[in-house]
């Protein structure tokens, strides 16, 4: 464990957004402490800003007020150190998966890995995800679970501290989405990697996380309630279903999104 | 492939250069200018195989001369040792096909040159907002400058900047060449910027969570992105370019093409209708070819083979 008893630290991130009729508050005072090695998935109706929250701790966005520490440090760039997983994939057309992967490596260990090591590190990284057959093969020559298995790879192979997810498997289909939840939860359970995901998706969300962030409406989006899933791992979906505290979350967070923060239209 | 496509792909457009070969020919003799009646298609074929006689018998002088120059040269050697030996050049007429090269090379330098400006200002504003804006106005007021006003400021220049005894280059060859860059290089500027400033957010974000360097970024994410608007600016410069050399060859006495037109023009023979129609069907064919070599081109150096070029 770190010194810092708080690995991340979401202090009081409010953000405004210019607009027309003056600037437009998306978020207010968001606030999250999270440890090392958790997987934290943060969930709400669409619009409701839980990717804003996201772009912020990535740097792309600048909090209006209230800031991020990882590690004791203030982030308020963009930094390898905190990779992101798209959710459309974003690898480079022109480049092989290998090459997707090698051009994050490149950046981040063009001083500490010789050129062997780095061959190494990119194979290794892609066999993780069970892409290491089709190293050689463009994105548009691979199915869109296959890209966004690289995605994952490429962001992997940052030795990110944190590993940002936003909404990584919200454009697949329902079977290659549990396919790449397994690998995730492998994954994570094999690195211990420090995990935040956006979703929409509840069993997604009690299937993955330690703790659920549910987010309530924007606009002037904060945390709602925050609930902890407390299933042992590894977890299997198939025997997850009929457990009780599977089915208590499911219902806990259901009821937060549709009971008390449902959307007053149709969505 | 069947009947229909087959008809598509090459009945139609045979029909439609015959049915134009047939207007033609039946047209053009009713018009009579002072130059004789207007040559219809079989007329200007001849005089085409002329212009190929006449380049072919001006090769043969050449070589001719220069065989008489040896001659005369080992001649003078054997009668004395030390005696001075002159070499000349052949200066005789350049031929139609002479014409053509010239100005094939001219266009090339100008348009070359143009694209080594344009690419790089396209992407430096595309990615800066303020170089856009700072440029923006210099774009939209030079590119609708047609040749004809640049060309004298352009040989007044080049007749004050370029100054040698031992000149690399005729004078009129930079003036051309640089005439075309003045007005070739804005659709290259144009469309490379629009390109750059519209690569992908996403990509965007990647290189920003990778922090890739300025010059990585350029390399990696924003010159594969561009690269089909940098070919499509780089087409309409091609096509821009080779229509102003040839006004600027007719205009400013430049050897090319253009002066071919010209002095066909000037020279009022009854050939000279047919030889001018001659020239215009070789710019337009060399137009094409030009546009299809970039797209040849276009096509080995984008990454995406599976695209659809037209």
């Amino acid at each position: 464990m770190s010194k810092h008893p708080d690995h991340l630290l979401i202090s009081q991130v409010s953000i405004d957004f210019p607009t027309a009729k003056g600037p437009f508050r998306a978020l207010d005072k968001v606030n999250l402490r999270i440890e090392k090695g958790e997987f934290v998935s943060i969930i709400g109706h669409s619009g409701c800003g839980k990717s804003t929250v996201l772009n912020i701790v990535a740097g792309l966005y600048k909090a209006t007020e209230g800031g991020v520490i990882l590690d004791g440090r203030e982030v308020d760039e963009p930094g390898p150190e905190r990779a992101v997983v798209f959710q459309n994939h974003s690898l480079l057309p022109w480049l092989t998966a290998y090459e997707n992967v090698e051009l994050a490596v490149k950046q981040v260990f063009k001083k500490t890995k010789s050129k062997a090591e780095m061959r190494e590190w990119i194979e290794h990284n892609l066999r993780l995800v069970h892409m290491d057959h089709a190293m050689d093969k463009r994105p548009d020559e691979i199915s869109g679970g296959m890209k966004q298995r690289v995605g994952i790879a490429r962001a992997l192979a940052m030795e990110p501290q944190v590993l940002l997810l936003d909404e990584p498997f919200g454009a697949l289909d329902a079977l290659t989405r549990a396919h790449l939840q397994d690998s995730m939860m492998e994954i994570q359970a094999k690195l211990g990697n420090t995990v935040i995901m956006i979703t929409h998706d509840v069993d997604e969300a009690v299937l993955l996380s330690d703790r659920i962030v549910m987010m309530s409406n924007g606009p002037a989006a904060t945390v709602g309630e925050i609930l902890h899933v407390n299933l042992p791992r590894p977890r299997n979906r198939v025997a997850m279903a009929e457990s009780a505290e599977y089915i208590r979350c499911r219902k806990a967070v259901l009821s937060f999104l549709y009971e008390r923060h449902g959307r007053k239209e149709a969505a | 492939m069947n009947p229909t496509q087959l008809f598509q792909t090459l009945g139609a457009p045979f029909l439609g250069i015959l049915l134009f070969l047939a207007i033609w020919q039946v047209g053009a003799p009713k018009i009579v200018t002072s130059l004789g009646a207007i040559p219809g298609p079989v007329q200007v074929f001849e005089q085409f195989i002329g212009l190929i006689d006449e380049h072919k018998a001006a090769r043969q002088k050449e070589v001719e001369f220069y065989q008489r120059q040896e001659e005369r040269n080992t001649k003078a050697k054997a009668d004395d040792p030390n005696a001075e030996i002159e070499v000349r050049p052949y200066t005789g007429k350049a031929s139609f096909f002479d014409q053509i090269l010239t100005s094939l090379i001219t266009v090339m330098t100008g348009f070359v040159l143009a694209g080594l400006i344009a690419i790089p200002l396209g992407i430096v504003a595309g990615l800066s907002q303020t170089v856009y804006a700072a440029l923006n106005p210099l774009i939209q007021l030079f590119k609708p400058v047609s040749p004809l006003a640049w060309l004298p400021i352009v040989t007044m220049i080049v007749s004050a900047v370029y100054v040698t005894d031992n000149p690399m280059f005729e004078k009129s060859f930079i003036t051309s060449a640089l005439t075309v860059l003045l007005c070739c290089l804005w659709p290259t500027i144009i469309n490379t910027t629009v390109g750059v400033a519209n690569i992908s957010k996403d990509l965007q974000n990647v290189s920003k969570v990778l922090r890739l360097s300025w010059w990585t970024h350029v390399r990696k994410i924003v010159l594969p992105s561009a690269i089909p608007m940098i070919f499509t600016g780089l087409r309409l410069s091609l096509g821009i370019a080779w229509m102003v050399l040839i006004a600027a060859e007719m205009l400013a006495q430049n050897p090319g093409l253009g002066k071919f037109v010209w002095d066909e023009f000037q020279n009022g023979s009854s050939n000279s209708l047919g030889r001018i129609m001659v020239a215009v069907i070789v710019i337009g064919l060399i137009g094409f070819a030009l546009d299809r070599g970039m797209l040849l081109l276009q096509r080995h150096v984008s990454w995406d083979k599976s695209l659809a070029l037209r």
